[in-house]
């Protein structure tokens, strides 16, 4: 089973990971109460609680104990209940820190021209940058495929009945990517607007990508998406002639949620602005290696291990 | 949204708590959850029946305290109550917000044997 996410046993496909994990984490923690209760003669009528060896009736809802009630206890637990997948995210945020990666989480509704995106994004930035992908989607290698034709990397991961990607996927998936120092990794997470919000894979940034044959009003409607992301490409801008599509209203409606996104105006088909994504890419990995010498110095486009 | 994954988080925190901290039965799951979370109440709770089946949270209730999203306005320099991310501050029309809570979506308490 996935970590946080009910996927079910497996369900999850990794390519080149067939292997099962089974999920063991062992806790060693020994409570242990050393009230020593002296108990009379009389006969106990009520049930005992017992914690291990020792009882203990002072962590009752009322902290005391009344006789012949059944004793029970609060828990405090105060524990986010995503904070596995929050855990394995930082495992991948500092992995990709470390060899100074910069990581884009690319979400967005099926259809909305993501793969499309990618695959030119790819076309025109591998000669100068090192690039890998994780594809998620719940069946078939389709889109893996298509980005392995262009000759970068791919691992697909197939959710099976999981609407989206979590940490910990990402997780197994980089240990069969393998990306150099300094890459930039694409994660394309399966077409969603809802739940990929929630799951951080320890990337930089999410990505919203909205096509304009979408509602303009997609930020109000799915508005966790759009306050997650950092930017949002809208994508198709070549059929705006044809479409009742107004590209204010959509960036006001983007801003409402999130005041800080940024938008780019872009067609993967025609590649018009998309020369603007490209800078923003190449800014950011930018950032991510200000005062890295180390990687730096071994900064050459290398042949990519294929998987 | 993904109740159903959500509530197989909990059963598996539930069940590593029960290892630590020793309980065989839990009566009650006390969860907060803010109204930002997108999590939906029904859903969660039936949910939560399913998923709890055969566990030792089988019989447990489901208690939930939902929060409410509060953000910081700031042309008014005031703390507002929305309702949704997009809202406008109820005193001024401003979108100029910063939520401040309202994406909760924790576990706090157990009730155990």
């Amino acid at each position: 089973m996935c970590t946080t996410c009910g996927c079910g046993t497996g369900e999850v496909q990794i390519e080149g990971h067939d292997h099962h994990h089974g999920h063991d984490h062992s806790h060693g923690h020994d409570h242990s109460h050393s009230h020593d209760h002296e108990h009379s003669d009389h006969d106990h009528s009520h049930e005992h609680h017992q914690q291990g060896q020792d009882i203990h009736y002072g962590t009752g809802p009322a902290h005391a104990h009344a006789p012949g009630l059944s004793q029970s206890r609060m828990v405090e637990i105060e524990q986010n209940i995503l904070g596995k997948n929050d855990e394995y995210a930082k495992e991948n945020r500092r992995y990709f820190t470390d060899n100074a990666m910069l990581a884009l989480n690319l979400v967005s509704s099926p259809g909305s021209g993501k793969t499309t995106l990618l695959t030119r994004t790819i076309n025109d930035l591998k000669d100068d940058l090192s690039l890998s992908v994780i594809e998620g989607d719940q069946q078939t290698t389709h889109d893996a495929d298509r980005i392995r034709e262009t000759g970068v990397s791919a691992v697909q991961i197939n959710t099976g009945k999981g609407c989206h990607l979590d940490a910990h996927m990402v997780g197994h998936a980089m240990a069969n990517l393998n990306p150099d120092k300094g890459s930039v990794l694409f994660v394309e997470n399966v077409g969603n607007l809802v739940c990929p919000s929630a799951f951080d894979l320890g990337e930089a940034h999410k990505v919203a990508i909205l096509s304009v044959t979408e509602g303009e009003d997609k930020p109000l409607k799915y508005p966790d998406m759009f306050f997650a992301a950092d930017i949002m490409l809208l994508n198709k801008i070549d059929l705006l002639p044809y479409l009742e599509f107004d590209v204010e209203k959509c960036i006001e409606y983007a801003r409402r949620v999130n005041p800080d996104i940024q938008v780019l105006q872009v067609s993967a088909t025609t590649g018009e602005g998309m020369d603007t994504w490209y800078q923003w890419v190449q800014a950011s990995r930018q950032l991510r290696l200000i005062g890295r010498s180390d990687i730096l110095n071994a900064d050459k486009p290398q042949q990519m291990v294929s998987v | 949204m993904h109740e159903m994954s959500l509530c197989e988080g909990i059963l598996q925190i539930i069940e590593s708590e029960s290892k630590q901290q020793q309980f065989t039965e839990v009566k009650q799951v006390v969860l907060d959850i803010g109204v930002l979370s997108g999590v939906e109440i029904l859903a969660l709770e039936f949910a939560f029946e399913v998923v709890m089946r055969g566990s030792v949270a089988e019989d447990a209730t489901l208690k939930i305290n939902q929060i409410e999203a509060q953000a910081w306005c700031m042309p008014c320099s005031e703390t507002v109550v929305i309702k949704q991310r997009f809202d406008a501050c109820p005193l001024c029309g401003s979108y100029q917000l910063q939520v401040s809570s309202g994406d909760e979506m924790k576990i706090k308490e157990l009730e155990v044997n």
